[in-house]
């Protein structure tokens, strides 16, 4: 994806400021935003897959400029697949039923295709019995990787996650970060907020560092994590190490 | 020992089935007993023998009752969906007087509002058949309640629900219709289904414009022959054969529905 943004920011209404205005400009498969807490990493994400206006600045994916209408919006949106830290499966309809709806009311999917792609992707992910669950009666791993068919499931151009496994204990990440590695290998883009610094480091093609609301760096694994310029990408490093084995 | 556990629960257990029948017998027998020995001290024989002679006119009250009751449950609805939704509406006007209905409503009893409602409002407007009066005045009141409910789970909507409805691409129209209104019946429906309960008992106060449903039906009975007592228990008994199953379908519908919402 080419994936490129000019004087980007965002300021809540009540002018606290969020992201300090950011340039940004280059091609790129799979990317990490990393960074301290409060730092403006999901924010970014918002503002990238259309669900948060930004405040100035234009941003555009592969060429295709974010639209400013809501009818733009949805139709950039469609191109999309977006994974939320938790929460984001609807919590009235079964697993099968949050990949299908979608499909057949956005997607134009007939009733039988949606129920086929559906049962594919359940199949593949370890959740073919579990179709009929509920959210609530699924753990937290086994709603993430729900989450993350309902995603891919109409064949997006880029899937984006926030934090995708913040909210899981260490077995559930790892079976949520295998997953979004593989779709990384089948050729599928990808941009992810995560504070697994290891995934970020061997399964992202480069990494971005946001702090107190700035792009500080931005480069590739090997440029990020063992050859870190700023005091603050140091710091928040360092502080990660400090509990390591 | 033994005899201990017959009547104490254990901490955190089920109550087995044997021992929730033994007690539940024991309740009912103590407060059948209290009402008992009461009439005993006050020296009232009960002879319920005269109500199959008022049969008649205790089933079209009861009927009445009945039919009250739903057509208000129906108008209150509306009212309570429209009152909600107008609470937000961006013409001023219209949203304070949906707050102010429904403060003045829920701060005065509801006694005050049959009267002010149908001897000023209904007279100065020609609303006369009693009925159609009952029936307004009653889903007025209960559709201030309707509205707290409806706005109380409104407000309560989860934001990621809707941030996801955005992220999966549905318009405005397709969340409303596939994620917040199933979400919003989900959490209003045992809620409702309680109101409704309400609804059957506040209709006993349209007895005091001489809407001859149950209660007022039974009052006059009751005149005529100063069989207070009997005919006091027998209405309680005919307003729980109403009310109860819908208590009881409230409760089945909390249950499922608890994960959904």
């Amino acid at each position: 994806m080419k994936l490129e943004f000019h004087g980007l920011s965002k300021q809540f209404d009540q002018g606290r400021v969020i992201l300090q205005p950011m340039d940004f400009c280059d091609e790129v498969h799979t990317l990490a935003i990393i960074g301290p807490s409060g730092g403006g990493k999901s924010t970014l994400l918002r503002i990238i897959g259309g669900l948060l206006p930004p405040s100035s600045g234009t941003l555009s994916i592969n060429g295709e400029e974010l639209p400013k209408e809501e009818e733009g919006l949805q139709r950039y949106r469609k191109k999309l697949g977006f994974v939320f830290q938790q929460g984001g499966l609807f919590r009235h309809l079964s697993a099968r039923e949050n990949i299908v709806l979608p499909l057949t009311k956005v997607h134009g999917y007939s009733e039988t295709e949606a129920g086929k792609r559906a049962d594919e992707l359940l199949e593949r992910f370890g959740l073919g019995a579990d179709g009929h669950k509920k959210p609530a009666a699924l753990s937290g791993g086994q709603q993430q990787r729900v989450a993350i068919a309902r995603a891919i499931a109409a064949k997006p151009g880029i899937l984006l996650l926030d934090e995708p496994t913040s909210a899981l204990d260490p077995e559930y990440t790892t079976e949520v970060l295998d997953i979004v590695n593989e779709l990384k290998e089948e050729g599928l883009d990808f941009i992810i907020v995560t504070h697994e610094m290891g995934f970020a480091r061997h399964a992202c093609e480069k990494a971005a560092f946001l702090c107190e609301g700035k792009l500080m760096e931005y480069g590739s694994g090997s440029e990020i994590f063992d050859a870190p310029k700023s005091e603050q990408l140091k710091n928040f490093l360092g502080r990660l190490l400090e509990w390591n084995m | 020992m033994k005899l201990k556990e017959l009547f104490v629960s254990k901490k955190g257990e089920e109550v087995p089935l044997w021992k929730a029948a033994f007690s539940m017998l024991l309740t009912c027998v103590l407060v059948v007993l209290f009402f008992w020995v009461s009439l005993i001290r006050i020296d009232y024989a009960a002879d319920f023998s005269f109500l199959p002679d008022f049969r008649q006119r205790i089933w079209s009250g009861f009927w009445m009752t009945v039919l009250i009751s739903v057509a208000s449950m129906l108008l209150s609805l509306a009212l309570g969906i429209l009152s909600a939704a107008g609470r937000s509406c961006r013409i001023l006007v219209l949203r304070y007087l949906c707050s102010l209905y429904v403060t003045f409503i829920r701060g005065t009893p509801l006694i005050m509002q049959i009267y002010l409602f149908y001897y000023i409002v209904g007279t100065a407007w020609g609303i006369e058949n009693r009925f159609a009066a009952g029936v307004l005045i009653l889903s007025v009141f209960e559709g201030a309640y309707i509205s707290e409910i409806i706005r109380g789970s409104l407000l309560s909507m989860d934001e990621s629900q809707l941030e996801a409805a955005r992220a999966v691409g549905f318009t405005k129209k397709q969340t409303l219709r596939y994620v917040i209104f199933p979400q919003m019946v989900a959490r209003t429906l045992p809620a409702l289904t309680g109101q409704f309960a309400s609804v059957i008992k506040d209709s006993s106060l349209l007895s005091m414009i001489s809407v001859i449903e149950l209660t007022q039906a039974m009052r006059e009975i009751s005149a005529g022959n100063l069989k207070l007592v009997e005919s006091y228990l027998f209405l309680g008994v005919l307003y729980l054969v109403l009310t109860l199953p819908v208590a009881f379908i409230s409760k089945r519908l909390e249950r499922r529905f608890q994960y959904e919402a």
